[in-house]
């Protein structure tokens, strides 16, 4: 089936899962600790430290690696939350409709009216910073897009002939929802999917670098870039070396989306899985 | 204008082809039309007749040089006027699209631009070919109007699309295609969305437009009783190639191939009534309904209707007559504002949420778009399969078995068990739309225009199929339709239906039999049939009444 695939597909493939495999493996790759220093401040790249030093001397491909772990994982964890909340309660309001889609879409509405950065910030400064107050807010301020979509997307369904036979034979509204409308609103959703997860990588980096996200000396790509930003007025590259692997990340990612959404935007095609 | 006599159109030897991409395969090329030829002379009218995707259309548009939509003309000559248009190149397409050459689609409704009115819309070619200037083709066209028999021609083409009916529009587009005095129409399927009785008014004012003005013309359509009023010659086309040519006569009244004979006999069914020997399985006494609540716009009014066990009730009524709210507010989708549904001798509540399993399952619907009444995601094994699992709690080895047997009888067999419903052909998806019906064992099954999505000989397989599952099961049919050809192939009785009311109801030889009202005089004089001067017949017979009135 690989021959099937696209180039940038499988480009985006294989840059995509280095990230998770490196996210995964990091105590038993990364050379040194992600908190001791281990040399002088900024030194440059060198054998013994392929990608350099941060602003206190630690070794910068360490931080990387192990940033790169906190990094996936919370935005793993985010947009799967975002997901479940965002598509199930979407594709409910889209069957039920009526008072309970109003209440939904108008309480959605109104958390979307706050910029989202805004409202996470003043939301993090007031309830204690750690990992799962950090991953409940990003999750729940963007399962509103995610609603958005699956609801739309839903609501296209729900009166296509297939859901009345299902409705006419009485069957529950789980089985309308999770066997008639869900499959059908899978691909769009799944491409939505791989966007989100980008989105929660930057959303992540954005408040790191406002100081809101991850504490040091826990690593994580958007902090390292606040920590190492100094530098690069001296001409050291430290801060750009995360700030590249976000947008790669971002890139790849977008590929394989990208492909996904190609494969199967049609609603009336056959196999899902071919 | 083209003088009488002479070719105007030869087609030589026609090849159109396009690429297909189905997704998960490599693109491959497919052939459209193969080696199609035909002569058409000035003043004569061509029908092209086939199911869906005979070509047909394709055939119709490559004769203005055109292929819709990636569809390339692969080889062969299209002369027009002794010229082949094909190797001209575009500016000489453009020359000939709109003066030499106009057509007519198939859906006026979608075919006009509704931000412009109808008047600017008619005489754009015209004007823009220089045919004549804008005053004249104006008063042209409003002769045209006046030809067409379209109310208030004068003023008619003021209005915009949205503010004339279909079948109004239909006979506008017909204008707009004659006012620049063109040599050639290609009517594309012109009255295939038109109720019987508003095609009727089309048919004749094009027959009257074409001998009017020695027009020539390619009529395409799928239905062989209408062809026949309009051509002298029909071409009968099936997969892109050619079956049968011959005069309209010789094609209706001695066909000489297989297939041409299986389209005029088609409908050919004979169905026996029966007598209403038990008590009525469905009652459905004084129902009016409304949708958007009790100020809504009534849409049923005071209907009341039986089905008895084991027999069919047609219900005709034109698009707008309330017949497919019937069928809604029996399943209980609607609930009516009044009245009551008896089922088998039992009420039936009227909302859906407060049916019992049982009151659901004896009530079956086959909708018309087998398409989108199946989930695209599941296969036939689950779309058959869930309702014997929901009603009956099947599982694995007898739901599989229990399957088969369903398959079986609606003659498809086993091995399409795995398919998903995009693997299948139109009649395929409607047969197993019919066996989901039939899984749950229902006592009545409501058909809703199962068969006005589907080509003609697909339609009548249907029909036998319905007819044969009845004898069997013993199960009866709502049978909702606007074609009184399948009402009189299939019905035990008739409901006619017109703008919520009941217009008539009662046994088929009952409603059949005149003395008729004025409106089933109407439905019933309106349906093609197909035989060559019926339309003149059929008019003609309107004028006497309205001048004995």
């Amino acid at each position: 089936m690989f021959s099937r695939i696209p180039l940038s597909a499988l480009i985006g493939l294989t840059i995509t899962g280095l990230f998770f495999l490196v996210a995964i493996l990091a105590p038993w790759i990364a050379p040194y600790s992600m908190t001791d220093a281990s040399g002088s401040v900024w030194e440059p790249m060198s054998w013994t430290h392929p990608l350099g030093t941060d602003s206190i001397g630690r070794d910068l491909l360490s931080r990387m690696i192990y940033g790169a772990r906190t990094t996936i994982f919370i935005a793993s964890m985010a947009t799967l939350l975002s997901f479940s909340l965002g598509s199930i309660l979407g594709l409910t309001a889209a069957v039920i409709g009526g008072w309970f889609d109003q209440l939904l879409s108008r309480f959605v509405d109104l958390l979307m009216s706050i910029p989202t950065l805004i409202f996470a910030l003043v939301v993090l400064s007031v309830m204690p910073s750690n990992l799962f107050t950090l991953i409940m807010i990003m999750g729940i301020l963007d399962s509103t897009r995610v609603y958005r979509l699956s609801r739309a997307v839903a609501v296209d369904i729900n009166v296509m002939d297939f859901v009345e036979a299902a409705k006419l034979r009485g069957e529950g509204r789980l089985w309308v929802i999770f066997c008639e409308i869900l499959p059908n609103a899978l691909s769009p959703l799944v491409a939505e999917l791989g966007l989100r997860f980008i989105f929660q990588v930057l959303f992540l980096s954005a408040l790191s670098f406002l100081g809101l996200g991850i504490q040091p000396p826990e690593a994580d790509w958007g902090g390292m870039v606040k920590e190492n930003k100094d530098g690069i007025v001296f001409g050291i590259p430290a801060a750009l070396i995360p700030a590249a692997a976000i947008a790669m990340l971002a890139i790849s990612v977008n590929l394989v989306a990208d492909w996904i959404l190609n494969r199967t935007t049609d609603l009336k095609g056959g196999r899902s899985g071919q | 204008m083209a003088s009488k006599g002479g070719t105007l159109l030869e087609i030589r030897n026609l090849a159109i082809g396009a690429t297909a991409y189905t997704p998960g395969e490599r693109p491959r090329d497919i052939t459209i039309v193969e080696d199609v030829s035909f002569k058409l002379e000035k003043g004569k009218v061509l029908g092209l007749i086939g199911e869906s995707g005979a070509g047909k259309s394709t055939i119709g548009l490559s004769s203005m040089g055109y292929g819709r939509g990636g569809v390339r003309i692969t080889g062969g000559e299209v002369l027009l006027n002794g010229r082949d248009i094909l190797k001209g190149g575009l500016e000489t397409l453009r020359k000939v699209r709109g003066k030499e050459v106009c057509y007519v689609a198939q859906s006026a409704a979608a075919a006009f631009n509704p931000a412009h009115r109808l008047i600017d819309q008619v005489v754009e070619a015209a004007v823009s070919h220089n045919v004549c200037d804008r005053k004249e083709a104006e008063r042209r066209a409003v002769e045209l109007f006046r030809a067409l028999s379209l109310p208030d021609p004068e003023n008619i083409g003021r209005r915009y699309p949205h503010q004339v009916s279909g079948g109004q529009l239909q006979r506008v587009m017909t204008a707009m295609a004659l006012c620049s005095e063109p040599d050639l129409i290609v009517f594309d399927e012109p009255t295939t969305a038109l109720d019987v009785t508003t095609q009727i008014d089309v048919l004749a004012a094009i027959k009257e437009a074409i001998r009017r003005t020695g027009v020539a013309a390619l009529y395409i359509t799928h239905d062989l009783a209408v062809v026949a009023q309009v051509s002298d010659e029909i071409m009968v086309l099936r997969h892109g190639k050619m079956v049968e040519h011959g005069t309209a006569q010789q094609i209706i009244g001695a066909p000489r191939e297989e297939y041409t004979k299986a389209l005029v006999s088609v409908r050919a069914i004979s169905h026996e009534e029966k007598e209403q020997k038990q008590d009525a399985v469905l009652k459905v006494e004084n129902i009016t309904a409304a949708y958007g609540g009790a100020k809504g716009v009534k849409v049923l009014k005071n209907v009341s209707v039986e089905v008895h066990p084991g027999q069919t009730l047609a219900v005709v009524g034109e698009s707008g007559s309330g017949k497919s709210t019937l069928a809604r507010v029996i399943t209980g989708l609607l609930p009516p504002m009044e009245g009551s549904i008896t089922f088998n001798g039992r009420t039936l509540s009227p909302a859906l949420k407060e049916r019992s399993k049982d009151d659901l399952r004896e009530v079956q619907m086959i909708y018309q778009m087998a398409d989108v009444a199946m989930n695209p995601r599941q296969t036939v094994r689950t779309i058959i399969g869930r309702p014997l699992e929901f009603y009956f709690g099947m599982k694995g080895k007898e739901r599989d078995e229990r399957i088969a047997e369903l398959l079986e009888e609606i003659e498809m067999g086993t091995g399409f068990i795995d398919r998903y419903p995009a693997e299948l052909s139109g009649g395929q998806k409607q047969r197993v739309c019919i066996a989901r019906a039939l899984a749950a064992k229902p006592k009545l099954i409501i058909c809703d225009e199962v068969t006005s999505a589907l080509d003609p000989l697909v339609a009548d397989g249907i029909l036998k199929l319905l007819l044969n599952l009845q004898k069997i099961e013993g199960v009866s049919y709502l049978f909702i339709t606007h074609d009184l050809a399948t009402v009189k192939a299939i019905a035990d009785s008739i409901a006619i239906m017109y703008r919520g009311e009941l217009a008539r109801y009662g046994s088929k030889s009952k409603v059949l039999k005149p003395p008729f009202d004025d409106y089933t005089d109407l439905l019933l004089s309106s349906v093609p049939e197909m035989q060559i001067g019926w339309l003149e017949k059929a008019i003609a017979g309107r004028r006497m009444e309205s001048a004995g009135n």
